[in-house]
């Protein structure tokens, strides 16, 4: 790891002053991803703000049965909360798939958001990256790409985002709370993240001064809801493919639906025309793979990653399928 | 040399003895769970320096410049060595099987030695520094220019080249009864397949590491090795010194499953680097440079094609394998081993062959060969038996050898019929429904798969000194490795046995090339080399003892011979009863203490030693073939939606001979079945073809089960002596691992309808 400038914010005024008068500068959650970046010398922040002493770690009620999550609540915490338990289970069980319990109780909210791809080029600072190095080409899309991107990728970039967390927040229309010295602002969880495009090393539209404070989740449309991942092994590995769902019927019709997925894209994917497709449809194995079908219609498959469009359509149904039988 | 020969074995070691073949705690137990325990980054020097290695990024071609400079700069680093700088080592040795301790190195590749780069990662400096941390920080500094080569990386191409392995000592190029190819076009039902398996990576818990400090020109190592000796004799032939000036030190190793039996680059540049820099070095490999300078399980290709008689019996057994090597090292995986024992077929054909690639020299995995071999031979087995619609384990028992089918030899042991017959009872194979996909629970499908088991265990001579004080207590010392089997465990309770001693009066030290020189943990054999000596050693004690108290006009003992005294209750006794206790004879006598070595110190000794065990080797095994065998069964659930596979139940029944310590031996056969069940689901190095370089060096991406994909392993083991061995044992440390991910694979097939021939067996191959 290079030599860097440790700074210890005292307060969020601080935090985002060093943030804003100190370029390069990166504030530190849990470091679970960003210090072992800087240990592989593909981050190089010349300085790190502490900002775990801040007072951004409650979870708190929203008026009209939403719930505001503070920047620095960590993983394990936001995973047991009741309220989360109880009113957001997709969520409660996307942060339970995510990494192992010893990662959970360091990686916090806000640093759970800002996960920086697993790509296996991004990673390896000898690669040709254009997130990690812009213009040096994509070693990937050539490559071992096995986990990369179907939907939304480019010529430049075919990353995924890794988060889980993520995924379930897309689906329940969070919204990013954001401070800097220029004042406050809320942008959508899904206006969040960009799509590589020709700029991949721009994955989201947080301004490099700007720090993520809190995540307001509105009230859910149903309480039935699920995170399903797909993955290598049983624990411990990131998604090939994971649906974030809300499913609510009556007399077997959709009434209100919510699907995200994960592990597909550089950003978690809210699944818009399969929603619409699902809306007011009859609660059948048909519809959702309908659904399934016109959401993934766009999807494109390379080589060492094609069999995720139809293992994304299968997660869909089957997740679906769940929520509409139990 | 060491083992006792067969006519003094004594017929006591055939049951159990107060101790042998109990399930005694380890006795290292406690310092391992507290962390006293010491491995090789754990000992402190004063003025200690830290080094990190710089990896090459080119497959091939020629170091033309290094720059060092920044590196150089970082507060902290004392020196950046290079091919440009660093001392000179002597070459690699020829490899010589008058000399075994010359296949050390895996590699004439001469680190820092030379300018030339021979794969992606090789090592092409090493950085020495204050601190972990500034060794780590400038190794990403140095900036090195090469000169590349044209280079094979991609095993797809290489393989187009396959080159005959060539028979030898150690070596089976190829091996044949009658016309199997002949055979199998006449045979009325055949299957005639192609199984494929990836690269796997070594990933011990304990990370390779080194600690390495000079005195004048003598040289101490504490180094995670499985072969203390080779290592030892390596050194002092690299460095330029006799062998006596070096020490070697494991007194603890994290895992080594062959990686830690060579002596890598992380080894030989620790003391390179503390030679250099007149410092004592520790280098603690990244699990990166592990990935980059350790190499592990080649790649292989193979043909498994079966003739048979519609009644099941064999007819034809082909079992051809190409395995990727190193263009600088690394040998075939002996994929078709198995194929020369398991299988009654009149007509074997056997071959091996390689090809070469400009990658990280391969090395010994836990069962080289058989481990991935028996995926294929036991897979190919399964779909026999769908062929001709019989039941796998009907198959096996049917072809159920009498004599070892391709050399007419005889087993010393082998009783797979009711290994077979006891695991099916026990799993409950009965309930089995053949068809595939006819079982359910829920949503899940379950299959229900089963495999052989056999690996044949390499003997090889180790050495003991066994010590009996006149206080009663007994300290036995050899230069055995830990690598976490819990030998110093199984050394305590046969030399307890042995002396007629309580299992707490004996301690061992193991672990220091100041002891008797050990084999090498590997190739299942570290056990029975030690128990051996032991035995040998403590019956020379017997009789040293016993010669001490019959000259004794006061003894209940005097005149008595060696028949006709037993040892137990800590001392000689007569049949009945009389006798005395140690520290009675050795305090009457005056001798502080009696000791007992095997082997010799002296080179002459030694060669005369390894020339005796050769010879009574070789004419073993012209008589004899020792097989450690089982039995695999496996339940796995296989999601219907999604193809996630989740093994839920597993059962292995194995012979390994007599078992020592059923709570050791379970430990070990179990970690082979979980080594195996990452195997078959989802452990492969990663390879950019492009590049040659490896991409997931790291425990990240490179996936190793987790608790979650393992289930209770049930182990079951006859416990039957082998009647040809010293102590009855065969080996337990390789045979677990065989035919694990066959067991899977076959489980899967059952469970899905599809048969998947390419390991690791991932979700997206089912689908």
């Amino acid at each position: 790891m290079r030599s860097f400038t440790y700074v210890s914010a005292p307060d969020v005024d601080s935090a985002v002053r060093t943030l804003a008068e100190t370029p390069g500068a990166k504030p530190l959650g849990g470091g679970t991803n960003l210090v072992d970046l800087m240990r592989q010398d593909v981050e190089r922040p010349p300085t790190l703000v502490d900002i775990t002493g801040l007072p951004l770690t409650g979870v708190d009620e929203l008026p009209g049965g939403g719930l505001r999550i503070g920047a620095l609540v960590r993983n394990s915490h936001l995973a047991a909360h009741p309220a989360v338990r109880s009113r957001f289970p997709m969520l409660a069980q996307a942060l339970l798939s995510g990494a192992s319990g010893q990662v959970r109780n360091m990686a916090t909210v806000g640093g759970n958001l800002l996960q920086r791809t697993r790509c296996l080029y991004f990673v390896d600072a000898t690669a040709a990256c254009n997130k990690r190095e812009p213009g040096s080409g994509c070693d990937a899309a050539g490559g071992l790409h096995r986990a990369g991107a179907v939907l939304g990728a480019s010529e430049h970039c075919v990353a995924t985002h890794p988060s889980d967390m993520a995924v379930a927040l897309a689906a329940l229309d969070a919204v990013v709370e954001v401070r800097s010295v220029r004042g406050a602002r809320s942008v959508p969880l899904l206006d969040f993240y960009r799509l590589p495009g020709d700029t991949p090393q721009l994955e989201t539209v947080l301004e490099p001064d700007e720090l993520i404070v809190a995540i307001d989740l509105p009230a859910p449309v149903t309480v039935h809801s699920a995170y399903r991942k797909v993955r290598d092994r049983a624990s411990f590995a990131f998604a090939l493919v994971s649906v974030a769902a809300a499913l609510e019927t009556r007399d077997s019709e959709v009434v209100a639906v919510r699907l995200a997925l994960g592990g597909v894209a550089a950003k978690p994917w809210r699944a818009v025309e399969a929603e619409r497709v699902l809306t007011g449809a009859p609660a059948t194995e048909e519809t959702f793979r309908q659904a399934a079908e016109a959401e993934l219609a766009a999807a494109v498959g390379l080589p060492g990653n094609e069999f995720k469009i139809e293992l994304a359509r299968r997660t869909i149904v089957a997740t679906l399928r769940r929520l509409a039988t139990s | 040399m060491t083992t006792a020969p067969e006519r003094t074995r004594p017929a006591a070691t055939r049951q159990d003895g107060p101790n042998v073949g109990r399930p005694v705690d380890r006795v290292d137990g406690v310092a391992k769970t507290t962390g006293a325990a010491k491995y090789s980054a754990d000992f402190p020097y004063a003025d200690i320096a830290h080094a990190a290695l710089v990896h090459a990024g080119i497959a091939r071609g020629r170091v033309t410049a290094i720059d060092t400079g920044a590196a150089e700069a970082v507060p902290g680093v004392l020196k950046v060595l290079t091919h440009q700088n660093a001392p000179r080592m002597a070459p690699p040795p020829k490899v010589s099987i008058a000399d075994l301790s010359t296949m050390a190195p895996g590699t004439p590749v001469n680190y820092l030695n030379t300018d030339e780069v021979h794969w992606n990662g090789q090592p092409v400096a090493v950085v020495v520094a204050e601190s972990l941390e500034a060794a780590h920080a400038a190794a990403r500094l140095v900036r090195v220019s090469y000169e590349q080569q044209p280079a094979t990386t991609d095993f797809a191409v290489a393989r187009e080249h396959p080159k005959q392995v060539k028979n030898s000592m150690i070596d089976v190029g190829e091996a044949r009864k009658g016309d199997a190819e002949r055979a199998l076009a006449d045979a009325p039902v055949t299957v005639d397949l192609r199984y494929t398996t990836p690269g796997q990576n070594h990933n011990a818990i304990e990370p390779h590491a080194t600690t390495a400090a000079w005195d004048g020109d003598r040289l101490t190592v504490h180094d995670a090795t499985q072969n203390i000796d080779w290592t030892r004799k390596h050194l002092a032939l690299r460095f330029g010194v006799p062998a006596a000036q070096v020490r070697v030190v494991a007194t603890f190793v994290g895992g080594g499953f062959g990686g830690k039996g060579s002596v890598w680059a992380g080894t030989l540049l620790t003391a390179l680097a503390a030679r250099a820099t007149g410092r004592p070095v520790r280098m603690a490999l990244s699990r990166e440079s592990v990935s980059r300078t350790v190499g592990g399980r080649a790649p292989t290709v193979q043909r498994v094609a079966l003739g048979a008689e519609r009644d099941g019996t064999l007819t034809a057994l082909v079992h051809t394998g190409l395995t990727q090597v190193g263009r600088v090292g690394g040998g075939a995986e002996r994929v078709a081993s198995q194929s020369q024992y398991l299988y009654a077929a009149p007509a074997i054909l056997v071959r091996h062959s390689t090809a070469e690639v400009d990658a990280l020299p391969n090395t010994f995995m836990r069962a080289p060969g058989e481990a991935v071999g028996s995926f294929a031979l036991e897979s190919a087995i399964d779909e026999l038996a769908g062929e001709l619609g019989m039941d796998p384990i009907d198959l096996r028992v049917r072809n159920e050898p009498e004599r070892s089918p391709l050399s007419g030899k005889r087993f010393s042991r082998r009783d797979l019929r009711r290994v077979y017959a006891r695991g099916a009872d026990r799993f409950g194979w009965a309930g089995r429904d053949p068809k595939p996909r006819s079982m359910r629970d829920g949503r899940w499908l379950v299959g229900w798969g089963v495999a052989s088991a056999l690996h044949i265990p390499v003997p090889l001579p180790g050495d003991v000194l066994v010590r009996l004080r006149a206080d009663g207590t007994v300290l036995v010392r050899s230069g055995l490795q830990e690598i976490g089997v819990g030998i110093a465990t199984i050394v305590a309770q046969v030399t307890a046995d042995a002396l007629g001693v309580p299992l707490d009066v004996v301690s061992v030290e193991i672990g220091d090339s100041d002891q008797p020189t050990a084999p090498g943990a590997g190739g299942s054999t570290q056990t029975s080399a030690a128990t051996a000596a032991v035995l040998q050693a403590c019956e020379e004690l017997k009789r040293s003892a016993l010669g001490l108290a019959r000259r004794a006009a006061s003894s209940p003992l005097r005149g008595a011979r060696p028949g006709d005294v037993e040892t137990r209750d800590g001392g000689l006794r007569l049949a009945g009863g009389a006798g005395e206790s140690y520290a009675e004879i050795l305090g009457r006598a005056g001798v502080p203490a009696l000791e007992a070595r095997t082997g010799s110190d002296s080179r002459l000794g030694q060669a005369v030693g390894q020339a005796r065990f050769m010879a009574r080797f070789l004419n073993d095994r012209r008589r004899w073939v020792h097989p450690a065998t089982g039995v695999h069964f496996c339940e796995v659930r296989v999601d219907p939606d999604t193809a996630e596979v989740r093994v839920s139940r597993w059962l292995g029944v194995f012979d390994v001979g007599r078992v020592m310590n059923a709570k050791l031996a379970g430990s070990q056969l179990r970690g082979g079945v979980v080594m195996g069940i990452g195997a078959a689901l989802s452990e492969e190095t990663l390879v950019d073809p492009r590049t040659g370089r490896i991409m997931n060096p790291g425990l990240g991406e490179y996936h190793v089960p987790v608790h979650a994909d393992v289930p209770r392993i049930d182990i079951e083991c006859l416990d039957e002596p082998d009647p040809t061995t010293p102590l009855g044992l065969i080996g337990a440390g390789e045979v677990g691992i065989t035919g694990v991910a066959a067991a899977v694979a076959n489980a899967v097939h059952h469970a899905t309808g599809v048969r998947v021939r390419d390991l690791p067996v991932t979700l997206d191959r089912l689908l």
